[in-house]
């Protein structure tokens, strides 16, 4: 027997427009009603808050399995519902790599009774190890559609011409959803022994750089790859202002390249690294100021099209260490919304599609994820009261760990309610599940 | 270091005043080295603990010998960088020494701002002793004292430093401390052993040796790091040898006056010529003896009674 509830007072913001609307979900999934003064078994309020339809984030790293003292899927996951996410893509990068359909099949598992949608990209070589191709039919027939060695890029030029034009052909596999290849754009080359931006900054506290140039020129390179092959490429986590610019250009010219930029990309600079705290060492690393104005102006004009965490905990102990010595990564996912509506300077319809509707497309999840909000539709909802400040502290999170860089910033946007297929799993900002 | 110092972490955290006061400490200091029993009382009944997570047999030495001559115990936390890294955290390690009961912490680590991260951890004073590729900064001191004990005022002064600037936590060190000392500093390298985007540094930077030689105060010649070789920073040594080394010739043209100083260990034959490294204006030896007298001021400033005291304390030593 499924049971009502009513999302009254709110704003619904989708695709397709803005207007003011309750909205009736019913437990098995679906969106019954959108409109005024309707029934409902219960109602959760949304007044002065945005209804819309829930986050999706392309990049998270759930360390589960292998990692799970840094973090798991259910704990990855509730930090997503508390962050305003219905739809996660976890990153395949744990321990063993998630390289086969058994693998992909594991971490759909344990994502499973979870507050968040968890899907997971497989990665494009065996072991990420960037020389054999990993059995991506395989993959995709177990539903996966995207595929990454995120956390390095794939070096050989002509294994990744390969895996381009291999994923290509597969998607007579997935009812004809797009497959695509999301690259870490780093030339290791260029990069290695490197733990932070090669610049002024770099070289007056004398920790070891990596220039800007080492991401740009894979960017350019699959760029090439993209033209060569007609294939789609994704490009993760972009930092520099020539990224952007070349994607833009790409994009012009008709490739079929889409981009995602961090919300600590176009937050936080090269310069809080001169406190020695590894909680600020990230990869790629944060940049410059002028690579913080590009990103945003990439993501105001649609050159990125997505805004993405790239959450990665790592407990205390592993961050307890020298710059050197402590791993990349900082947690993203519960702060993702509010930073992106406080830095980015854009109309809330604005940063819902970068947070959305278009990851959703990307990853191949709409309209389940991202889709309009009309009776019918999945039950996947995102409260958010754009107007609501708060202080950021590590004290009350989800995740298992606590390597957030934010720490004491106040930011502007709090989500509320979180439903996941008509189910509230984050109610007035506390986690159901 | 007047004031709040508690730490010894960067020189750039010292001003000109504060420079001055050390170095003149470091001059009561080098007098207790010269007398029959070279020890004073100053920091009895405090511990000291060296944490080197690199070797470094002379620098270790040097402060134990300046940590011996001031009364202090001294316990030794050597740490190889292989241990560290299969498991304990820096935090951990730190933590453990602390609980032993420790005044003070002298650091060596490979990595750049471990003293720093230290420092956040523990209530001892922290020194460093050097940190990867920063900072080295009683390395800078025992330089300024030497200098200074040769050219007096070091304003105005031209100062070469020569080779490997990139890798070298002396290098960032002496710009810091010669140019706050009023010195013009000129960094000569090629560009694959210079820092990126260094144009805000306040120093004079360029490729050729011989177009400054004839103006230098000091020329201070850097170790090349045999083991970065591999990574093939110059295409031989010898090629190194014959463009930035300091030869007889070079050293012919430096002026009457001129200091020639070098942190050690010298690979004599690389950056400088075995015969130079022992004319007379070669000052290796004297900056490793006024090491002993700069690290005992620095430990007595932040482990003794502070530097209003020390002229009564040294009296009655």
């Amino acid at each position: 027997m499924s049971t009502t509830l009513a999302i009254r007072g709110g704003i619904v913001v989708d695709s397709t427009g803005t207007r003011r609307a309750d909205v009736v979900v019913d437990s098995r999934g679906s969106i019954v009603a959108v409109g005024a003064e309707m029934e409902a078994d219960e109602s959760l309020d949304a007044s002065g808050c945005v209804v819309s339809p829930g986050l999706v984030d392309l990049h998270v790293h759930l360390r589960q399995p292998g990692h799970e003292e840094a973090e798991t899927v259910e704990t990855g996951a509730r930090g997503a519902a508390l962050g305003g996410f219905t739809a996660i893509l976890a990153m395949p990068n744990t321990t063993p790599t998630v390289d086969t359909a058994a693998m992909v099949n594991e971490v759909i598992g344990l994502g499973r009774g979870t507050a968040c949608d968890v899907h997971t990209a497989g990665a494009i070589t065996v072991g990420r190890d960037g020389e054999t191709l990993s059995p991506m039919a395989e993959m995709v027939r177990a539903g996966v559609r995207v595929f990454t060695d995120d956390g390095t890029g794939v070096q050989d030029v002509r294994l990744m011409r390969t895996a381009l034009e291999y994923a290509d052909s597969l998607s007579y596999l997935s009812g004809g959803r797009p497959i695509v290849l999301a690259q870490h754009c780093e030339v290791s080359a260029l990069s290695k022994g490197g733990h932070m931006h090669e610049g002024r900054w770099s070289s007056s506290l004398g920790i070891p750089g990596q220039p800007a140039e080492a991401e740009e020129l894979m960017v350019m390179r699959d760029i090439a790859l993209a033209r060569l092959t007609g294939a789609r490429i994704h490009f993760q986590h972009l930092s520099t202002a020539r990224s952007v610019a070349m994607v833009r250009s790409a994009k012009q010219a008709g490739l079929l390249v889409t981009a995602e930029a961090t919300t600590h990309h176009f937050t936080l600079t090269d310069e809080t690294c001169a406190s020695y705290d590894p909680v600020f060492k990230v990869h790629p690393p944060l940049r410059t100021d002028e690579d913080i104005v590009a990103v945003k102006q990439g993501l105001a004009d649609g050159t990125i099209d997505a805004v993405a965490t790239d959450h990665a905990p790592h407990t205390s102990e592993d961050k307890e260490r020298t710059f050197a010595d402590a791993p990349s990564g900082m947690l993203g996912l519960e702060t993702a919304f509010a930073l992106a509506n406080t830095e980015l300077d854009l109309p809330i319809e604005e940063v819902l599609a970068l947070m959305s509707w278009r990851p959703a497309a990307i990853a191949g999840l709409d309209p389940v994820h991202g889709g309009p909000i009309v009776a019918g539709g999945a039950a996947n909802l995102a409260v958010i009261d754009p107007g609501a400040t708060w202080t950021i502290s590590a004290d009350h999170m989800a995740s298992r760990s606590t390597n957030t860089p934010y720490v004491g910033r106040v930011v502007r946007g709090k989500v509320r309610h979180t439903i996941l297929r008509g189910l509230p799993v984050v109610v007035d900002g506390e986690a159901r599940m | 270091m007047t004031g709040p110092v508690r730490h010894l972490l960067s020189i750039a955290d010292l001003d000109r005043d504060s420079i001055e006061q050390i170095l003149d400490l470091t001059e009561s200091f080098a007098e207790v080295g010269e007398r029959n029993i070279p020890k004073v009382p100053a920091l009895r009944g405090k511990t000291i603990a060296w944490l080197f997570y690199e070797d470094s047999t002379r620098t270790r030495l040097s402060f134990e010998t300046a940590a011996k001559r001031l009364s202090a115990d001294t316990m030794n936390f050597s740490v190889s960088t292989s241990s560290v890294k299969k498991g304990e955290s820096l935090r951990d390690t730190v933590s453990t020494i602390e609980a032993m009961g420790v005044d003070g912490v002298v650091v060596r680590h490979s990595a750049a701002g471990a003293p720093n991260r230290i420092a956040e951890w523990v209530d001892a004073a922290v020194v460093n002793a050097g940190d990867g590729w920063n900072q080295h900064p009683t390395q800078s001191l025992l330089d300024l004292y030497t200098a200074r004990s040769h050219l007096g005022d070091l304003d105005g002064r031209h100062m070469l430093i020569v080779g490997d600037i990139k890798h070298s936590r002396v290098a960032r060190s002496n710009v810091s401390a010669f140019t706050e000392m009023g010195a013009d500093v000129t960094l000569v390298a090629p560009r694959t052993l210079l820092p990126a985007d260094i144009d805000h540094w306040p120093v004079e930077v360029t490729h050729d040796l011989d177009s400054v030689i004839e103006s230098a105060d000091i020329c201070y010649l850097l170790r090349m790091q045999l083991e970065r070789q591999e990574l093939a920073y110059v295409p031989t040594l010898r090629e190194f040898h014959t463009e930035w080394g300091l030869d007889p010739r070079r050293a012919d043209l430096l002026p009457e006056h001129a200091l020639i100083m070098h942190p050690g260990p010298m690979n004599r034959g690389v950056e400088i010529d075995g015969s130079v490294a022992d004319r007379p204006n070669a000052l290796m030896t004297q900056q490793v003896a006024n090491g002993v007298a700069v690290r005992m001021a620095v430990l007595y400033l932040l482990l003794g009674s502070g530097l209003d005291l020390v002229d009564e304390r040294l009296a009655a030593a």
